[in-house]
């Protein structure tokens, strides 16, 4: 997995509460056996027409947000479908964090598996994002993961939180799968145990 | 011992490793597989050299993109990308060693509907799929929940998931449901009242009398939507219902074996003085039919009210309110019986097992659809198809004018060639009226599957108690 390296970027408004997985990689592009080149189709419905034309003011097509690498959105982001291909979609665009007053649970699990950083901030914070974010291209938010801050264009300060492991796979770009494969141990003893006490199972 | 809930229960009985911080590791029972999210994670493994820990706890069945169609064993009613992904699903399944059922199996059907009917999901369990409807196994008091295909290559390469521990929440639904009232509208009403992000970070317990009284099929069909709710799971406590669902299943427990679960599965409850981090209350009594008028499956009322405006809201959701009216085509103000469809959709891992069918069969009987309308019903398993021919209802169906399909996903999701067009209205048992969901511009009413029935007779949304 890529680490995540502090970002100093261009962040892209999108002021929509409830953005779901659906909306931001639909169906017809799940059809794939690849991780790779979803980030042609984010936001597929929104940002073309049915003949492929760009839509002028979705966000990412406006020449300020094309090379946006953070995201600022209203609340419950992410939600709906288990779609892994959402943050692979996000990443492949090139943004490498979302920040949103809250994000469904599965989506915002995935985007660690895929070193992109998700932050939630209270309303009245992300509110100021969006702002600083309607600004285009020459207002950059920072955002520190090692200190867990921040940084408006106009030099405004917040902090967030993130859980450790979390921080510390992203930081480091583990593999989740090999550090679990350190404690095998652990699970060998784990299923001795239940299949001795639930051998149905 | 402190009190317990359900959830802590299971959650105990799962922790293969705790660390300090809390992140846990907990060891998976049961790993549902479809083609749709799992091809990225067979591909990881192969890349790493790794094999699959469990393959007699893993079950694969294709089920998103196949054709519901009765030509589908003809490989060219599939598009070519659908026809790679059940491909590699049949491929993994066998280079793996994990137990499969592929299209032309009479079992085969949508994952959730399958789990439970060949018995592999049982009280107690940790259920993971990659798919977030994988909720739906809670009704069993198994802790299910949907994963993404990261997590997948995780339990197929480790039999456990990184976790932490998240809050109980207690839903109570007093007393007895009106007639007409459907287990559907039971949990879309609860997400009206807690909205769609109301469940994040929580695990719900569903309990209460009108949840007691609800068979195994309708406590299925509450826990699927516990995630549209954006719960990580859904959980009703097992009881001689869950047991009596469970006997004799091919995959559940037999003899002295049954005797042993059983006396385990006893324990599984939630003790009277255990802490709940939210506890929500709803009259089963006030729970009326329910439609959705909107783009989330928050954006629920009950089928004699209005469509509403904007300016009934706060905050973000105004705006989401405009968006949703805009898109859906809807004038505030509108009664929703006035609402006119053009399609109607019975099926899905909400609403596609046998009493679905039989819902919908009961208001169907010796009628015909209105003229013009688009039906279909999708039986959620071959063995749903083959009851339902059994007992007559496919008979109903076709007769009332229905296509009668074989099983799938189909327009729940619509990545198969069942799909809404621009601007067709439908009125659909499954669970998501996102924009695009069934089709690109495609409208979506969520209703149960009596309401769809209705809906299908007179060509509007319709208030089932009408026609009962």
């Amino acid at each position: 997995m890529d680490k995540f390296e502090n970002l100093s970027g261009i962040a892209a408004p999108m002021p929509l509460v409830n953005i779901d997985t659906d909306m931001i990689i639909p169906k017809q592009f799940l059809k794939t056996i690849k991780r790779s080149g979803l980030g042609a189709n984010l936001f597929d419905e929104m940002r073309f027409d049915r003949q492929g034309n760009e839509i002028p003011d979705f966000v990412l097509n406006q020449p300020q947000y094309r090379e946006a690498e953070i995201l600022v959105a209203g609340d419950n982001f992410g939600c709906g479908s288990s779609r892994e291909h959402a943050p692979w979609a996000i990443k492949d665009f090139g943004i490498r964090c979302v920040i949103a007053p809250s994000f469904a649970d599965i989506f915002y699990n995935n985007c660690f598996k895929n070193g992109i950083l998700p932050v939630a901030l209270p309303q009245e914070q992300v509110d100021v994002l969006m702002k600083d974010a309607e600004k285009g291209a020459n207002a950059r938010i920072e955002i520190d993961l090692e200190n867990q801050s921040i940084t408006t264009s106009d030099g405004e300060v917040f902090s967030f939180e993130v859980d450790a492991f979390k921080k510390h796979c992203l930081m480091n770009g583990l593999d989740d799968i090999g550090l679990t494969l350190e404690k095998a141990a652990s699970i060998d003893t784990f299923e001795a145990r239940a299949s001795a006490e639930r051998p149905w199972v | 011992m402190s009190p317990k809930t359900l959830y802590d229960k299971i959650w105990d009985a799962h922790l293969a490793h705790e660390a300090e911080d809390g992140t846990s590791l907990l060891y998976i029972d049961r790993h549902l597989v479809h083609e749709v999210t799992s091809p990225q994670a067979f591909e990881g493994l192969r890349m790493a050299g790794r094999t699959v820990r469990a393959p007699d706890k893993t079950i694969a069945v294709p089920d998103h993109n196949v054709p519901t169609t009765l030509d589908r064993a003809n490989a060219a009613t599939m598009t070519e990308d659908s026809r790679i992904q059940v491909e590699a699903l049949d491929k993994n399944a066998k280079d793996f060693g994990i137990h499969y059922y592929p299209v032309n199996d009479v079992r085969q059907g949508i994952v959730h509907i399958v789990g439970p009917e060949q018995g592999w999901t049982l009280p107690g369990m940790t259920v993971v799929c990659g798919d977030s409807h994988t909720a739906t196994h809670g009704a069993f008091g198994a802790l299910a929940h949907g994963i993404g295909t990261s997590e997948v290559e995780h339990v197929l390469a480790t039999q456990t998931l990184i976790q932490k521990k998240s809050k109980n929440m207690k839903v109570e639904i007093t007393g007895k449901l009106r007639p007409g009232v459907t287990a559907k509208d039971i949990t879309l009403s609860v997400i009206g009242v807690t909205g769609t992000a109301g469940g994040t970070g929580y695990v719900i317990e569903y309990c209460g009398e009108a949840i007691r009284d609800l068979s195994m099929e309708g406590r299925m069909t509450v826990c699927n939507m516990a995630i549209e709710g954006g719960a990580r799971a859904g959980l009703i406590a097992p009881d001689e219902t869950t047991y009596e669902y469970v006997k004799g299943r091919p995959h559940a427990p037999k003899g002295a074996q049954w005797e042993t679960a059983l006396a385990w599965w006893k324990t599984l409850y939630s003790d009277d003085d255990a802490h709940w981090d939210e506890v929500i209350t709803i009259a089963g009594e006030d729970i009326a039919p329910v439609v959705t008028w909107g783009t989330s499956p928050e954006d629920v009322l009950p089928i004699t009210a209005n469509v509403p405006s904007a300016d009934d809201f706060e905050g973000g959701k105004v705006g989401a309110a405009q968006r949703s009216l805009d898109y859906m085509g809807l004038t505030p103000g509108t009664p929703l019986t006035d609402i006119e469809i053009d399609t109607v959709f019975i099926g899905s891992c909400t609403n596609g097992r046998i009493e679905d069918l039989r819902a919908a069969a009961e208001i169907l009987k010796g009628k015909k659809i209105k003229e013009g309308l688009r039906a279909m019903i999708v039986p959620g398993s071959g063995l749903v198809r083959a009851q339902a021919e059994e007992e007559g209802l496919a008979d109903i169906f076709k007769e009332a004018g229905f296509e009668w399909r074989l099983a799938g996903c189909s327009m729940c999701l619509a990545m198969n060639p069942d799909q809404l067009s621009e601007g067709e209205r439908c009125a659909s048992t499954s669970n998501r009226n996102f924009e695009g969901r069934q089709g690109y511009k495609g409208r979506t009413h969520l209703v149960s599957p009596g309401m769809a029935a209705a809906a299908a007779i007179t060509g509007k949304l319709t208030d089932v108690r009408e026609m009962m």
